[in-house]
């Protein structure tokens, strides 16, 4: 039997009628278009479908959409300003070089803004430890944890 | 995933009545549960939703115990300045479990009803002495944990919060998988009133209390008279990552940090 | 060149490609869905070996939602994968070559292995059904072990390989190593175990397979690092298809590391499907099925021995080395371990003799190819850690040895076939040095023992070759492709410039840094050039990306199809300007009558080439349009030295990286941001298989144990200390941009160095030979064994 939902998605109202073994990221994916959130593994471990939900950042793959229902999701594309100025983060991994081929980079900046809302002048061993559920094939981390620095400094002004 | 029926119940007596007629599984964070069915390896043809429960929320000071309800979150326990001020080590263990997302959505009643061989909280349970409180009764940890996968919980019954005694000193020292980052070895040790507990997880088929290291810490609560301790590797798990030899080592090892961080 | 070409060319220009990625609008294969779309879903082999008795799909075909179930049986007819690269033994014969079929046949042959394709409404319907698909296996004994493969007795996986041999091939002067070794003063003698990899690039293989039927044509998106090459494959060697009706895209694809360079059987299925079904059909690759099927790097066994004389100076290097191929040839995996591997051995070094023999055997295991470095990681963790053991043994210090013995003069005839073109390894190591302060090593080492830590060092002097060529050197070495490039430089009515480049990008900056030389040459800005890659409707032909090759071999190709545009804007602006062609300088974006103030702007002279008012049309056609394809005539050949430094805790066997710092000669660099970026990937990968990875098969079910991110241990950022980069520069000279290669370099030489460094710190607790990984357990368990003895 099917569930519906309703939610919240980059400040948008959505109401929902899915199955209920949809997972948040086929939600997002699969019927609203938002495909800047990734699948890159099975076993919830590699972080690139990062979101907001509710504040904080969680895996859309481990997640059902259901266990959203009511809640305020934040994807990648819900970052930018309305003018398409990009957040901070956004344009610090841009500047610092904090990625190659782009497919984990949306997880990772979700992550990244997450880390800076919890630990505002996090040190690089905290930015390491926090950015432990995102994996990374490209970079070896030395630029993303760069960027995160930059890109805190710039969230605090 | 397999097809399902979903039920959002607004009550734990709704939830429990729903888990016996249709024999389904509780999620309550489902950071174990979803995963398990996308890899097709559970296939519950019901799943009873938790998160609507309110009276399974709230962290609280109970007296001399820390009531954490069972929906609470990893990252809610580990910056809740209850748990903080009463059993810091608490805090620290659910710092370090998985990752950040999965603390942010991975629920303590989850955890302790999956009783995974390499979770965290097991060992915090049995090494606290916890009470876990279900909708029909109170379970000692000593009775809780009945092996891989497996506790006391019947099919309906429903983790609704677990009571930690506040103890004089305790600390949990993990020892990670390089590849999972579950503890190959996490060990427990707590020094109370009745003495000093050590719970050890990850390193066997599911958490246990190491009596020899509880006895050499009775008798000298030191980093060294942990490290002293020969553990018997007998039993203990074999994999890719670590023989019996290795966590056997391991776990006087973790023993020994556990006890160096718990002041 | 203009004055420092407008100031572009050596500028750390930030990327072109990231807004797009950063705001979550690129388009990645899984990105991209066609009207009316299936689903496809492959039934893979739960054995790693096993007789095929009967395939019953008749249950699939009548699952609700199924739209079509194929097996090996349906694809009569088809050919089997390619391999792209011919080894004669040293017998004189071709290597045996079994038919590696889409759909298996008969047999199958690892865990893994395709046995069905279900094509269907959706994902859980196609899954669903090809759990009813029934398949009698007679399970068979497997061998995953390269070296019991060979064994007598072992399983006999293939008919056409007796005894589970592919080849038996070598290189060098043999008799010039044995009189070398009997006069030798010191012999150093190694076993070395090069692990087993799983790529991992982030994103998942997928494709997304779609026919025409009124126009008979069929478009695939797939996640390749080289679209002409797969069609060319597919085409003319698989399906039998009209090569102009396959057009193949490869969009935004989210990392390769060798591993998205070959035909897989997944594509070449969903293409033939897509005709039989008349729908797209797209697949996805879960990640378990990217571990058990994606093609795996390195697995080497190597046995290997170093005659010094009394002064330190080589004499001669002894290789055998067994390699791993898999079940299958991959479509280029004969040439790894050989053509990429033993060619290396000399490294930085004036070794004069060497001699290397490979036998390349099959197993029950997933097809072995190129994964980041591709035979060079192997050869230089094969020097490296042979000169580090020598250095102990004959009590030289580290960077003294290599020192001695190190290649000074260019061009150099290696005995291993190879004509290095130009290096300077002293630099990169005095560099190496000082960033690593290894002055300040033995305090270090001191503080760290206070802490009960075992401090160490290490050094890898690595060498490569990259821009593999030329094409008739190779053909005549086995090769069935050419190696060469293509690159067309579209320049528009307005002067701005469209780029269409056969290299392919999946996180290189391709988009910016050939953009830079553009612009640089054309001294117009950066922002008015866009680079165009991954589509063979687009693009005139391409190899694509892989060997470090592409700014020094697709960089090359574009820097000649400019110069086609100058040449041609020069006799444009000759026109405009009533002078002699002559007499026309072109520099700085204008061209200029020689000694004069008068010029033309490059978008004038563009403007005239398309609005050909006033232009020769008697003497030149209209239009500023030009391609060109460029044949490296050597390779080139980065080079660098490594230094590693490393804290082991002997109660946890925990190694941890505490420095790495790495200086490279890469040639002339366009975007030090992009390359600084390329080595710390790179060396982020080789510090992954010196310490946390390793691809583990049971050895008798023959199953995969590291199947996910459960077992697989990836390196994440707390696994990593940020790295110290630095480089020197040797221009390469044979290739207008002095460019070499920088893509590999990071994996290459970081393995060696991390475990040399590793056995220096357990030199002190009597640990003499550790294989990768240098997980705690198995350093846990070297410090006890070495306590035993």
């Amino acid at each position: 039997m099917a569930v519906t939902l309703s939610l919240t998605v980059n400040g948008k109202a959505v109401n929902a009628t899915v199955d209920p073994r949809t997972l948040l990221v086929e939600l997002l994916r699969n019927q609203l278009g938002l495909t800047g959130t990734h699948v890159g593994c099975d076993t919830g471990q590699c972080g690139a479908c990062t979101v907001h939900v509710d504040g904080r950042a969680v895996k859309s793959c481990n997640l059902l959409a259901a266990q959203a229902n009511g809640a305020v999701v934040v994807t990648i594309e819900g970052l930018a300003a309305a003018d398409g100025t990009m957040h901070p983060m956004q344009a610090a991994f841009k500047e610092c070089h904090g990625l190659q081929c782009g497919f984990c980079t949306t997880g990772m900046v979700m992550s990244a803004i997450d880390l800076v809302n919890r630990h505002p002048k996090a040190s690089e061993a905290t930015i390491r430890e926090e950015l432990e559920g995102n994996l990374c094939r490209c970079t070896g981390y030395h630029n993303i944890v760069k960027a995160v620095a930059q890109g805190a400094a710039a969230m605090a002004k | 995933m397999y097809p399902f029926e979903l039920h959002r119940p607004a009550s734990i007596a709704d939830a429990a009545a729903l888990l016996a007629k249709t024999g389904g599984k509780a999620l309550a964070g489902g950071q174990s549960l979803v995963a398990a069915m996308k890899l097709r390896l559970a296939q519950p043809g019901h799943v009873v939703d938790l998160s609507g429960l309110a009276e399974l929320k709230g962290i609280r000071r109970e007296g001399d115990a820390v009531s954490i309800g069972a929906m609470s979150r990893h990252a809610d326990i580990a910056s809740s300045d209850v748990v903080k001020g009463a059993i810091p080590a608490l805090a620290a263990l659910a710092e370090g479990i998985g990752d950040r997302q999965v603390r942010n959505v991975g629920t303590i009643g989850g955890s302790l009803a999956n009783n995974d061989p390499a979770a965290d909280w097991p060992a915090a349970v049995l090494g606290l002495n916890a009470t876990v409180h279900t909708n029909k009764r109170k379970v000692p940890a000593d009775e809780y944990f009945r092996g891989m996968y497996e506790t006391a919980l019947a099919d309906d019954e429903i983790i609704v919060s677990v009571s930690f005694p506040v103890p004089k000193k305790a600390a949990y020292a993990k020892f990670p998988n390089p590849a999972s980052r579950f503890a190959l070895v996490g060990v427990f040790v707590a020094l109370s009133g009745p003495g000093v507990r050590v719970a050890v997880t990850g390193a066997a088929s599911s958490v246990f209390r190491c009596k020899p290291l509880e006895d050499a810490l009775a008798r000298s609560f030191t980093a060294a008279a942990a490290k002293a301790v020969k553990v018997d590797a007998a039993g203990l798990n074999a994999d890719l990552h670590g023989s019996p030899a290795y966590r056997a080592h391991l776990v006087s090892v973790m023993a020994a940090r556990a006890v160096t961080s718990a002041g | 060149m203009g004055a420092n070409e407008q100031g572009v060319i050596g500028k750390s220009i930030r990327r072109k490609e990231d807004g797009r990625f950063l705001t979550g609008t690129g388009q990645f294969t899984d990105d991209i869905n066609a009207a009316n779309q299936s689903a496809g879903v492959f039934l893979r082999s739960p054995h790693a070996h096993a007789r095929l008795r009967s395939i019953d799909a008749s249950r699939a075909k009548a699952a609700p939602g199924v739209v079509a179930v194929f097996t090996g049986a349906d694809l009569e007819g088809v050919n089997g994968l390619p391999c792209g690269w011919l080894i004669t033994g040293t017998d004189g014969k071709p290597m045996n070559e079994p038919p590696h079929p889409v759909l298996a046949q008969g047999k199958v042959r690892y865990v893994g292995d395709a046995v069905a394709l279900v094509v269907a409404e959706s994902i859980h319907q196609a899954k669903d059904a090809a759990e009813l698909i029934d398949v009698d296996y007679e399970v068979l004994p497997a061998v995953v072990n390269c070296v019991d493969a060979l064994k007598p007795g072992a399983p006999q996986i293939h008919d056409q390989a007796p005894g589970n041999r592919c080849y038996t091939w070598a290189l060098g002067d043999k008799a010039a190593v044995d009189a070398a070794f009997a006069k030798a003063a010191h012999v150093t003698k190694l076993d070395l175990v090069n692990n087993r990899l799983i790529p991992n690039a982030i994103e998942p293989r997928a494709a997304l397979a779609k026919y025409d039927r009124a126009e008979d044509a069929y478009t695939l998106w797939v996640t390749s690092q080289n679209p002409h090459v797969e069609r060319l494959l597919m085409t003319a060697f698989v399906l039998g298809l009209p090569e102009h009706k396959v057009r193949v895209i490869a969009p935004d694809v989210g990392g390769g590391f060798g591993s998205k360079i070959y035909l897989y059987a997944e594509e070449t299925a969903l293409v033939w499907a897509s005709k039989r079904v008349n729908r797209p059909i797209k697949w996805v690759a879960e990640r378990s099925e990217s571990f058990l099927t994606d093609a795996h790097g390195r697995d080497h066994v190597t046995h290997a021995e170093l005659a010094l004389d009394k002064d330190g100076k080589f004499l001669a290097l002894r290789v055998t080395t067994t390699a791993n191929m898999g079940a299958y040839l991959s479509t280029f995996a004969s040439c790894i371990p050989t053509i990429l591997y033993a060619t290396l051995l000399a490294g930085q070094y004036t070794t004069p003799a060497i001699h290397c023999e490979v036998t390349a055997s099959f197993t029950n295991t997933a097809p072995v190819d190129a994964y980041r470095g591709a035979g060079r990681p192997e050869a230089t963790y094969v020097v490296e850690r042979i000169i580090h053991q020598a250095a102990v043994e004959t009590g030289v210090a580290q960077d003294e040895l290599r020192r001695r013995n190190f290649i000074r003069t260019f061009p150099y005839q290696t005995p291993v076939a190879l004509t290095y073109d130009t290096g300077g390894y002293d630099a990169c190591l005095d560099e190496a040095n000082r960033m690593a302060d290894v002055a300040g090593f033995a305090a270090r080492k001191a503080e760290a023992a206070k802490r009960g830590k075992l401090r160490g060092i290490g050094y890898a002097s690595y060498i490569e070759a990259c821009g593999l060529a030329p094409s008739n050197v190779a053909g005549a070495l086995g090769a069935r492709a050419g190696l060469f490039e293509a690159g067309e430089v579209r320049v528009h009515p307005t002067g701005s410039v469209t780029v269409f480049t056969g290299s392919h990008s999946h996180g290189q900056g391709h988009e910016t840094t050939f953009a830079q030389v553009v612009a640089g040459r054309l001294g117009i800005p950066v922002e008015n050039v866009d680079v165009v890659h991954g589509d063979t409707g687009r693009i005139p032909f391409g190899m694509g990306t892989y060997g470090s090759r592409s700014l020094a071999v697709g960089g090359t190709a574009i820097v000649k199809a400019l110069e086609k545009v100058i040449a041609k804007g020069r006799k444009i602006a000759a026109h405009l300007l009533e002078a002699a062609e002559g007499d026309i300088e072109f520099k700085d974006g204008k061209f200029t009558v020689a000694g004069t103030d008068r010029s033309k702007a490059f978008g004038e002279v563009a403007l005239a080439a398309y609005v050909p008012h006033n232009y020769p049309l008697d003497k030149l056609e209209p239009g500023l349009n030009e391609t060109a394809f460029y044949d490296p005539t050597n390779f080139t050949y980065p080079a660098g030295t490594h230094i590693c430094e490393v804290e082991v805790d002997p109660d946890t066997g925990v190694v941890q990286v505490v420095q790495f710092a790495a200086c490279d000669d890469f040639g002339n660099i366009i975007n030090p941001m992009i390359v600084e970026g390329q080595v710390h990937g790179g060396v982020a990968q080789g510090i992954g298989q010196a310490l946390l990875e390793s691809c583990v098969y049971d050895a008798q079910s023959g199953q995969l144990l590291t199947g996910s991110y459960m077992d697989y241990a990836m390196p994440r950022a707390d696994d990593l200390p940020s790295f110290k980069v630095g480089t020197k520069v040797t221009p390469c000279t044979h290739n207008p941009l002095g460019a070499k290669g920088c893509g590999e370099a990071g994996a290459i030489g970081s393995p060696a160095a991390l475990m040399n460094a590793v056995h220096d710190a357990l030199a002190a607790v009597g640990v003499k030979n550790l294989d990768m990984p240098a997980s705690p357990h198995r350093v846990w368990q070297a410090i006890q064994s070495a306590k035993r003895a």
